[in-house]
């Protein structure tokens, strides 16, 4: 080296190398922590697992392979059988969409109670969320079984179930949406000596309302999918029959209901993404 | 004052006329959408049965649930064709019976002889008592009843209460009084109950007994912090096996909470979670890129990957757990497979998108210096990415974990059918709302973990979205 380095290159180097070498380190952490994560778990599952991996493996086409032979078989007599599942479908449909309106509605006061910018009070807050997260975790089936056994087999359980746990997880959301929401209207409304309804209506709602019918939207996707599983515990609708179907192996009908779900979904999902779209897309 | 506020607001509406129209349409809108929605709720009530609520909704089996839950009881038979064999037994299970299958289980201190050394007497929590003789029994000292009782068998051996007759109604509450039974049930802790040929008694006390150690275990007599205790003492409990063996063991084979079962099942559905969550961000990690308009030019193959992330998603994590379980059977591989293949279509979708929002200059800073394409995608787009992915996949994780218990239920195992189970028996209620806790610690566990992965990891616990 001709020129005369800097003289603190080395120091440079030294710490540029340490750095290195932690991240080095600790990438190779992770991976071994996943590594063994992946293989203590694959040994649980083959302990646990009724059937070996390999034969599952060469099995695996065979159920859907069955369905579609079926329902061949059938011709074109198929398609009223397909017509014949939609009030089914309309079931499902009418339990996400009526409990996902009351649990939205039931989510926005739970929000409102656990702002940090709208309410002074610190134990209502921390109430609020703890009783947001315990709502939240309990897995839908788990109260839909409950209640099923309570009050027998009706539709009702899983409008129940899914309205409690739609409240707690778009609570959160909102609360979230509430928290981040610009801070000077409110400034603005309390300097004119608005009430805190008012500063609510005219200050919070107005910045929030398109991010929650967002959120809300969403959440009825997810809840139609919910809605069919608590069926297929006994709740109704298009689940409860594709479970009946399954036990009494009617390969057609069962294909004709997955087909009704999977274009159900696939419908829902764009919908939702469209109206997403129209709601928040053009304000950010 | 006013009305030159009156002025002024009238010329603001001449000023701006569109601005106000505009505002008046949309609130139109906007009323007739909350009175359609309105509408709706109303047809929903009906057609979804919510008016009958009340109907449905027996408050006598939810309180016989939930006292359950909290509560175990001890049932006491005395047969009267033979009155001196009393039958004291742990939730009426045959299994456990006081003081006869294995002998050093005392008699419970609440059941001893009477002071006329004739009855036996049953003293409740509530210090009321029920005295058993060989031809009656008596019910005495009841708080909040200010006489005694006493209930016969006539001589058509039916049972009745002695001068019931004379009783106004308002005396007898609590009993419920049909041809071949009579019931006192003063609280839903105590419960009398005389038929014809026995006498059967509950007496219901708070707590969940036997949680630890089984009736029958060898540790029973003791507490869970003494027989912690005793595995450090060398005086050995039974005679086989050292103290810390038998501690563990029993606590796994209890056969009243069947940890050891629970807890293996729980961890299969931890499984599930986990490694179906590992496997869709291994699948959609690399589909994502070939999905993504900025690294791959073929627009048939990113056409082809986006409907297929989108039948993915679209088949429901329910219908590929029904394929996948005529495939592997009842077990994790089930859960895993299922929640894979769901999250590899919707954690592609939401990878690849967040490719294609990646900032475009940092790609190209690192092609200027020459690298290839690989290590463009290398350098250029990875460390943009990197947050989001581990943030979506994480977050994922929690929302898996209770999938898992569902799929779990619909046959694959793992706590779902454990909790299915214990419902469907009809009197394990201590063990379902033993498991309904666990569900709710571990996934509120995983929310938390997940939480604070994402914090260290990317110094954020919000989900990244873009």
């Amino acid at each position: 080296m001709s020129k005369a380095l800097p003289a603190n290159l080395e120091q440079i180097e030294i710490n540029l190398k340490k750095l290195t070498n932690q991240r080095t380190r600790s990438s190779l952490l992770g991976i071994a922590i996943l590594i063994l994560v992946f293989f203590s778990g694959t040994l649980v599952s083959l302990e646990a697992n009724a059937g070996s991996f390999g034969r599952g493996i060469a099995n695996f086409f065979n159920y859907p392979r069955d369905l579609f032979v079926d329902t061949f078989e059938m011709g074109w007599k198929y398609w009223p059988r397909v017509v014949k599942y939609i009030p089914e479908l309309i079931t499902t449909i009418n339990i996400a969409l009526f409990s996902t309106s009351i649990g939205f509605v039931l989510a926005v006061i739970f929000a409102i109670f656990s702002s940090r910018n709208l309410i002074r009070n610190k134990r209502v807050i921390q109430f609020t969320k703890f009783f947001m997260d315990v709502t939240r975790s309990f897995p839908t089936l788990i109260i839909a079984m409950v209640f099923l056994y309570l009050m027998g087999k009706s539709s009702l359980p899983a409008v129940i179930a899914i309205t409690i746990h739609t409240a707690g997880a778009l609570g959160k959301l909102f609360t979230e949406a509430i928290e981040n929401c610009d801070g000077k209207p409110i400034e603005g409304l309390s300097s004119v000596g608005a009430t805190w309804t008012q500063k609510i209506r005219f200050s919070v709602l107005p910045q929030v309302l398109p991010l929650f019918l967002s959120y809300g939207i969403l959440r009825l996707e997810i809840n139609v999918r919910e809605s069919t599983i608590l069926g297929f515990v006994g709740a109704g609708g298009i689940g409860e029959m594709l479970a009946a179907l399954i036990q009494w192996n009617y390969g057609a009908d069962v294909l004709a209901c997955m087909f009704l779900l999977v274009g159900t979904i696939i419908a829902l999902d764009y919908l939702s993404a469209y109206w997403r779209h129209n709601l928040i897309g053009v304000n950010q | 004052m006013s009305s030159s506020l009156a002025i002024e607001r009238d010329n603001i509406r001449k000023l701006f006329p569109d601005t106000f129209n505009q505002a008046r349409k949309s609130r139109i809108k906007g009323q007739i959408i909350f009175f359609l929605i309105l509408i709706y709720l109303i047809i929903g009530f009906f057609t979804l049965d919510v008016v009958d609520i009340p109907k449905k909704w027996k408050p006598q089996n939810a309180a016989m649930f939930v006292l359950d839950t909290y509560a175990h009881k001890d049932h006491v038979t005395m047969k009267w064709e033979n009155p001196d064999d009393i039958k004291i037994a742990f939730e009426g299970n045959y299994r456990s019976v006081y003081g006869r299958d294995n002998l050093d289980k005392s008699i419970p201190e609440w059941f001893y002889k009477n002071s006329d050394n004739i009855g036996n007497v049953i003293e409740f929590n509530n210090e009321g008592k029920a005295i058993l003789y060989k031809d009656r029994v008596e019910i005495v000292n009841f708080p909040k009843y200010d006489r005694d009782f006493t209930i016969k068998l006539n001589t058509n051996g039916k049972p009745y209460v002695v001068g019931s007759e004379d009783l106004a109604k308002d005396d007898l509450k609590g009993f419920r009084i049909t041809e071949n039974r009579v019931e006192f049930r003063p609280t839903l802790h105590e419960r009398v109950q005389v038929y014809p040929k026995k006498v059967e008694i509950h007496r219901y006390s708070i707590g969940w007994k036997y949680f630890w150690f089984d009736f029958s275990s060898p540790l029973e007599p003791y507490s869970f912090f003494e027989a912690l205790g005793l595995t450090f003492s060398k005086e050995r409990v039974v005679p086989e096996m050292s103290n810390l063996k038998l501690f563990l063991t029993e606590i796994k084979d209890n056969e009243a909470f069947m940890h050891g079962r629970v807890w293996w099942a729980m961890l299969e559905t931890i499984v599930m979670a986990v490694l179906g969550t590992m496997f869709a961000t291994v699948m959609a990690l690399p589909l994502s890129f070939l999905a993504a308009y900025n690294v791959t030019p073929i627009k048939a193959l990113r056409f082809t990957l986006r409907r297929l992330f989108d039948t993915l998603r679209g088949i429901d994590f329910l219908i590929w757990s029904l394929i996948f379980l005529r495939a592997f059977g009842p077990g994790p591989f089930t859960g895993i497979f299922a929640i894979g293949f769901t999250d590899t279509g919707t954690l592609g979708k939401l990878y690849s998108e967040a490719i294609e929002n990646t900032e475009k200059k940092q790609q190209e800073g690192v092609q200027s210096t020459g690298a290839s394409k690989f290590l463009q995608h290398r350098f250029g787009i990875i460390p943009q990415i990197l947050p989001i992915f581990v943030s979506q996949s994480l977050y994922y994780l929690e929302s898996n974990t209770r999938g898992a218990v569902i799929i779990g239920a619909m046959g694959a195992g793992g706590i779902g059918l454990q909790f299915l189970g214990a419902l469907g028996t009809g009197n394990d209620f201590e063990n379902v709302a033993y498991m309904a806790i666990l569900v709710l610690a571990v996934v509120i566990f995983m929310d938390r973990l997940s939480a604070w992965l994402r914090r260290i990891l990317i110094g954020s616990d919000q989900l990244i979205v873009r």
